[in-house]
């Protein structure tokens, strides 16, 4: 059962953010972090391995500072590691983004393609899907519980009020939520192996993919403006005399929102 | 006469809130710019799903009443709405972003090479192009943007950026004629596992009462699934009270959680970290009841108690059913 799993480095979400002059995101200075989604996708790929054999392969579409994600990967038990990068990618969409890793993804040998369910950057929640769609495989989205058996793949899809059985066939797209499992911390030897092991890195060239179609180029979607949100100022706060949930009633009826 | 289309998710003939709130817009846009507002329904109940929307004001519906539609996850949607698409080239496609719409939205997107403008709050006509608001960066920033040179624009909408109006017209309702193939069906639903508690949808409540650290434990929040209850919203958490399994995961809030903008927003024992902030700081109106009177969520909020939330929860609850009796 090879798997391949999908990660993204992120900007920290406690730095502050903000649009530069050609309307993207001002990346320099800002500290860059593994998906917090990921592990819990990262984390399942290895368990599927103990249970079913073979190997595992984390693939990143980053600049070169993508590596830093790839190696926390190979710490908690990842054995491969593949980045795509060109600096054509700058500015890609989820569209390209979608594109881009599916065009890298067969080039590997994979039975599942596993997912966070989002990133906590752009926080779309469309690569998944847009991979299984270019691959033309089913796809187990919202994933809170995976069982692997032989050629398939049977999942519980998250809903509003539970969850639904899903089955397929193998292979297939699993994008996986936070708290499937528990992701486990790298181990020393983890670490030591990290900084041993080859990165693969890949360029548009070597996946087949037009530069025209990806990045700031290729982009379906531009930004015409932003403009930084009013930070919300605290309002009154009073101490609780007994009396709290009546203010509170009153300040939401005041506020005719009650 | 172009269209404009508000793609219906319904469960047993019943449209869902946000699929109405997706018809509203639809209608909105359609008469700004003089175009037709249409609805795409699919799986069992489509027609009777369909008749609904003539009451907020959509004047034409597109229905496939098929249960394979219903039976497999996603993709024969997805491939059904990319082929209906392609062949009656709507200008604009409205899917309300719910789990199941933006996985939809992205693989008809995909399959047609689409972009989509993702997760909006706001959508406006500026000339025949759409223009949309999005919040970017936990909604610290307001981003406006375009789609570039496309035929039909995908636009998904988060809940509550819309409030249904209803509106009577006279629905006419088109079976939609193509059907996708077996390569469709990748993905089957074998059984469907629902707690009916019949609560409101964290995402689309109107009113949301979150219960953090401060709640010492589970039992805690009954106290809050009781407030909840008298104000027809629903219970969320912060990370700490999910991690220490004092209530699920679907209930989070913040940057690893849902992203929520109700009207109401009660903070109950959350001390307001950024993590949890992002989620929540688009509601228009932030409670916090914290016994912390140093607690972050006291500079944002509107109205702050600094007391015990055992004390002042189960008040609040009686003062609510007293005033909506």
């Amino acid at each position: 059962m090879n798997i391949v799993v999908c990660i993204k480095q992120v900007p920290d979400t406690a730095a502050e953010k903000k649009l530069n002059a050609d309307l993207r995101l001002e990346r320099t200075g800002i500290e860059n972090i593994p998906n917090p989604f990921d592990e819990y996708a990262i984390e399942e790929a290895l368990k599927v391995k103990e249970a079913k054999g073979g190997t595992v392969t984390a693939l990143c579409m980053a600049p070169e500072t993508g590596k830093e994600a790839l190696r926390k990967a190979i710490a908690m038990g990842v054995e491969k590691a593949v980045l795509v990068t060109d600096p054509k990618l700058t500015g890609s969409d989820a569209w390209a983004t979608s594109y881009v890793l599916s065009q890298a993804i067969k080039k590997l040998e994979f039975d599942l393609v596993l997912f966070g369910m989002q990133s906590t950057d752009a926080t779309t929640g469309l690569v998944a899907s847009g991979v299984a769609e270019f691959l033309g495989l089913p796809q187990h989205t919202y994933t809170g519980k995976l069982d692997v058996g032989d050629g398939q793949v049977t999942s519980q899809r998250q809903t509003e009020g539970g969850y639904d059985v899903v089955n397929s066939s193998t292979p297939a797209v699993v994008a996986v939520v936070k708290g499937i499992n528990e992701p486990r911390y790298p181990s020393l030897k983890g670490i030591m192996q990290a900084k041993r092991t080859e990165i693969t890195v890949w360029s548009l060239s070597d996946i087949g993919v037009d530069p025209s179609e990806v990045g700031t180029a290729g982009a379906k979607e531009k930004v015409v403006s932003f403009s930084p949100r009013e930070p919300r100022k605290g309002g009154q706060v009073v101490q609780d005399e007994g009396d709290a949930a009546t203010k509170i009633a009153e300040f939401l009826t005041f506020k005719k929102v009650l | 006469m172009s269209e404009i289309w508000a793609f219906i998710e319904q469960d047993k003939g019943e449209p869902k809130k946000i699929s109405l709130e997706m018809a509203t817009l639809a209608k909105r846009l359609a008469d700004q710019s003089g175009a037709t507002a249409a609805a795409v329904i699919m799986g069992p109940g489509a027609k009777a799903a369909a008749e609904k929307l003539g009451g907020y004001g959509i004047a034409k519906a597109y229905a496939k009443d098929d249960s394979k539609y219903g039976d497999y996850v996603i993709t024969p949607q997805a491939h059904l709405l990319a082929n209906l698409i392609r062949e009656k080239k709507p200008s604009l496609v409205l899917v309300g972003s719910t789990t199941t719409g933006r996985d939809i939205a992205s693989r008809a997107a995909a399959k047609l090479k689409l972009g989509i403008l993702a997760n909006v709050v706001d959508v406006g006509m500026d000339g025949g192009k759409v223009r949309v608001v999005a919040p970017a960066f936990g909604g610290n920033i307001e981003v406006t943007s375009q789609l570039v040179n496309q035929e039909t624009e995908i636009v998904t909408v988060r809940p509550n950026a819309v409030m249904p109006a209803k509106t009577t017209a006279q629905i006419q309702v088109e079976e939609i004629a193509g059907d996708v193939g077996a390569e469709s069906l990748l993905a089957k639903i074998t059984e469907r596992m629902s707690q009916e508690t019949g609560a409101v949808p964290l995402e689309e409540a109107q009113f949301i009462i979150a219960g953090g650290r401060g709640l010492g434990g589970e039992d805690a929040f009954k106290m809050l699934f009781d407030l909840a209850s008298a104000l027809g919203g629903a219970v969320g958490a912060s990370r700490a009270a999910v991690d220490a399994g004092w209530i699920s995961y679907p209930h989070q809030v913040g940057q690893t959680g849902k992203t929520v903008k109700p009207v109401v927003y009660i903070a109950c024992g959350i001390s307001g970290a950024i993590q949890h902030k992002v989620g929540m700081q688009t509601s228009d109106v932030i409670v916090a009841i914290n016994k912390n009177a140093d607690a972050p969520i006291f500079q944002f909020a509107d109205f702050g108690v600094v007391g015990d939330l055992f004390q002042v929860v189960p008040k609040l609850t009686d003062e609510v059913k007293k005033i909506r009796k």
